[in-house]
């Protein structure tokens, strides 16, 4: 757990490619308490089979990791084909 | 008269043509890429890379005709990627599949035609290469890379193209890298979607992109793989090779590069 997550904490939510799709693109969402990545995506509805990777204020970052007040978090779907 | 002499004396302005790059190369019993790399050492141009300079330099060009690229797939991405390095002129190009086409394939794979249904993947990608630039050495291997692909086979290769479909074959590919110890270009695509970084050896690029993946498959199960996406994606991916060959520019090392077509969007984030 990290300290300094505390209180109402908004942070800004971009979902990408198919992930768009019935949700949104970009939209600030609000939390009274810490979230992980993992929680998040959880209630975004995103499926494990889906998920690609995430990237939060533009660096790679991976499900345990709790969001801070302001951070930007970036959720791509999986992509492997050729 | 040498071969030097007789390459100033044809090459007047400059450019070496294809028919005179086939009499030397007969005259005095060389291949084709032998009498190409005399003639830029010497400052002349072959004609079919006439159009590359100078963005590419003469003597980088001469580098790419004495490189080898090993490219992992021969499909959507392989196609475009095997068609690229063809033409750029890079030395020897070594390419692994084991599949043959089929109908579905149509859509986005340019080695593919209505003829070649039930063909093998690999003696197409080896008689486009040829009809494209006789003077390339292809090496083509009729099957899938597994764990037990010799890292020998790469033997002074320079880069390795991941251009395959599914999630299982790039861990290997990665692995591959790590073996032969050469940077890996990894591309995948999906619907109006593509991605791109480049892996050096130790970076453990793929398994960072990839970490969280609970499935062999991503979005082009159901979103299907469209002709752009895979040629833009391929595109982007040699640029990468070309430039870790010449050493040159900024490459997608520690970042990955996602490319959406359907709302003209592309983004870089660090790995």
């Amino acid at each position: 757990m990290r300290e300094d997550v505390k209180g109402e904490m908004k942070i800004t939510v971009k979902l990408f490619a198919t992930l768009r799709v019935g949700r949104f693109k970009i939209k600030e969402m609000e939390y009274d308490e810490s979230i992980t990545v993992g929680q998040l995506v959880k209630l975004l509805g995103i499926s494990e089979n889906d998920l690609g990777i995430m990237f939060i204020n533009g660096h790679h970052t991976g499900l345990d990791t709790e969001l801070r007040e302001g951070d930007t978090i970036s959720i791509f779907p999986l992509v492997g084909g050729g | 008269m040498n071969i030097s002499e007789l390459l100033l004396l044809k090459a007047k302005s400059k450019t070496l043509s294809w028919a005179d790059e086939q009499e030397l190369a007969q005259e005095f019993a060389l291949s084709f890429i032998e009498v190409e790399r005399k003639a830029l050492a010497l400052g002349i141009t072959p004609s079919r890379y006439q159009r590359n300079m100078v963005a590419i330099t003469i003597e980088e060009q001469l580098v790419l005709n004495n490189s080898a690229v090993g490219v992992i797939g021969c499909g959507g991405l392989g196609g475009y990627v095997i068609e690229n390095l063809a033409r750029l002129g890079i030395g020897k190009i070594s390419v692994w599949d084991g599949d043959v086409f089929e109908e579905h394939n149509l859509n986005r794979q340019i080695l593919s035609d209505t003829n070649l249904i039930g063909e093998s993947k690999i003696e197409a990608a080896k008689c486009r290469v040829k009809a494209i630039n006789p003077s390339i050495l292809f090496h083509g291997y009729q099957q899938k890379i597994d764990k037990s692909t010799p890292e020998e086979f790469l033997t002074n290769h320079k880069v390795l193209v991941d251009a395959v479909d599914n999630i299982k074959s790039r861990m290997v590919i990665s692995d591959l890298g790590r073996r032969s110890n050469l940077p890996v270009v990894h591309g995948a695509v999906g619907g109006w979607w593509g991605q791109v970084s480049t892996q050096y050896p130790g970076d453990g690029t793929l398994e960072k992109i990839y970490a969280d993946a609970k499935s062999d498959k991503g979005m082009e199960l159901s979103q299907g793989t469209l002709a752009f996406s895979a040629s833009a994606i391929a595109s982007l991916q040699v640029a990468e090779v070309i430039k870790i060959i010449l050493g040159r520019g900024s490459s997608l090392r520690q970042r990955l590069l996602v490319l959406n077509l359907l709302d003209m969007e592309m983004d870089i984030f660090d790995l």
